[in-house]
């Protein structure tokens, strides 16, 4: 089963590294070498693959359409549901990156006795859209560990998240929110059978790398404590080329590796629905194929065509001989 | 490639926006903080590498053992006893907030709300010194009784 082979996957993280820092000391192997390689694959991954993807051409307009197009003028149209022109096109895509509009229309299916039934289902968007917004608050509220001084929006942030004053140091929501969420898409992988049927390893993996991401960050603010200045100093020396490996728990070093293996993953993985969103020919075109004349397939040659006059120029003879019409239009010189 | 005036400046944008820390400290140097440590006392509550981890869970449960409990004494991982108050005891050696508490707070943004309660110690000239431990003593005996 795909979850299971996740998560042995994600334990061998963690046993990789426990082995490799806490007891064979390698700490600049998975301090400095691990996270450098894997940004480095991180980065130019994803670069080649939007120049991958952007060689793609995209001959036809395949919108995903859920309402009414542009027609006659009396006929009310939907401009979000099938975009006429790129504005609209930008305005579906804006709400789309931003909102999860796509999901926010998910549908659940249940065979009540002999009917099946349909009937809307908003947990899977709610689940998403908090999942997805805490992953960002927390990126943007990391950069406290890679400016000094640290932007005024990013310490409001923080302290905007640790609002409550839950402990010390302070429980933030996004972390409660990560965990919520990403505790509800994983059980409802699980709960669903036909979910289940279909889902496969690559589904649970990055649930429980951002997981063990999520949960080791957890314990080394407010359980196996480290020391944050030394790991300001090392984040610091990363970003300026200078890295020196922190001396502080294995905890830190479990955090940072599972941020590399993620970013590592990421270009090669559903995570790179990231960009991948951008380059969807069923969002990202306009619905006018009726109105505007595209540019055919750029493998599409003009076919070499015989004009009337070539025709007979060919079959003059038996043309005459049989008695029929010469096109005398053809030998006047223009 | 297709689409090349919306491709490229979309992965112009993607790279600046992943490599925000590299450009955004290119140049810079890399600042290391240098909290003062008193001079003329060698030894904190507990080992200097504990309190650099956790001197926030101790002062938290410093503050619920003092508050709800009222137990005033800490029994430090030596064995000796320890008087529980963030003015009179941690304030005595490290009695300069700015050179001292500040210095690694500001480095990681932490913001601490002790002093939304606590006075912090006067700025002084003698820093780390016995004399100023006294002088310590004398301020914080002028404060309301309810801070006792």
């Amino acid at each position: 089963m795909g979850a299971v082979f996740a998560l042995v996957t994600v334990l061998a993280f963690v046993m990789v590294v426990y082995l490799g820092v806490g007891v064979a000391g390698l700490k600049g192997l998975f301090g400095i070498v691990v996270p450098y390689a894997a940004f480095l694959v991180f980065l130019l991954g994803m670069v080649y693959r939007m120049i991958d993807w952007a060689k793609i051409p995209v001959p036809f307009r395949i919108v995903t359409t859920c309402g009414q197009q542009k027609s006659l003028r009396w006929i009310k149209r939907s401009r979000l549901e099938s975009p006429y022109n790129n504005f609209e096109v930008v305005l579906r895509m804006i709400l789309e990156v931003f909102a999860f509009r796509s999901l926010f229309r998910n549908l659940k299916a249940e065979l009540k006795g002999p009917n099946l039934i349909y009937g809307s289902y908003k947990w899977l968007w709610l689940g998403a859209i908090a999942f997805h917004y805490a992953f960002f608050t927390i990126l943007l509220r990391h950069l406290r560990f890679f400016t000094y001084p640290v932007p005024e929006p990013i310490q409001i942030l923080d302290q905007v998240d640790s609002f409550f004053h839950i402990g010390l140091p302070h429980l933030y929501m996004t972390d409660v929110v990560i965990l919520a969420a990403l505790t509800f898409l994983f059980l409802r992988r699980l709960a669903d059978p036909k979910l289940r049927y279909i889902s496969l390893a690559s589904d649970y993996l990055p649930l429980f790398m951002i997981y063990g991401l999520v949960i080791s960050g957890i314990l080394m603010r407010h359980f196996f404590k480290v020391d944050v200045t030394q790991v300001k100093e090392f984040t610091m020396g990363l970003v300026h080329f200078k890295p020196k490996a922190p001396d502080v728990g294995v905890i830190f070093y479990i955090h940072l590796f599972f941020i590399s293996a993620l970013m590592a993953y990421f270009p090669f993985s559903k995570l790179v629905h990231m960009v991948g969103v951008f380059f969807s020919p069923t969002r990202n075109l306009a619905n006018n194929s009726r109105a505007v004349r595209h540019e055919p397939a750029p493998w599409w040659k003009k076919p070499k065509f015989k004009t009337y006059c070539e025709w007979q120029e060919d079959f003059k003879e038996q043309l005459i001989e049989s008695g029929q019409p010469i096109d005398e239009d053809c030998y006047k010189k223009k | 490639m297709h689409d090349a005036g919306k491709v490229i400046p979309g992965i112009i944008a993607f790279v600046l926006f992943v490599t925000v820390p590299f450009w955004t400290n290119f140049g810079k140097a890399a600042p290391k903080p240098q909290p003062e440590i008193p001079k003329e006392y060698k030894k904190c509550v507990e080992s200097k590498e504990f309190m650099r981890r956790e001197h926030m869970k101790l002062l938290r449960k410093w503050r619920f053992d003092v508050v709800r409990n009222n137990m005033r004494i800490y029994i430090n991982s030596e064995g000796k006893p320890i008087n529980m108050s963030l003015q009179n005891e941690c304030l005595r050696c490290h009695s300069s907030k700015k050179k001292f508490c500040d210095v690694c707070h500001d480095y990681v943004a932490a913001h601490p709300y002790c002093w939304n309660c606590h006075i912090p110690p006067e700025e002084r000239k003698g820093w780390a010194t016995k004399e100023v431990k006294s002088l310590t003593e004398e301020a914080s005996s002028e404060q309301p009784a309810s801070h006792h």
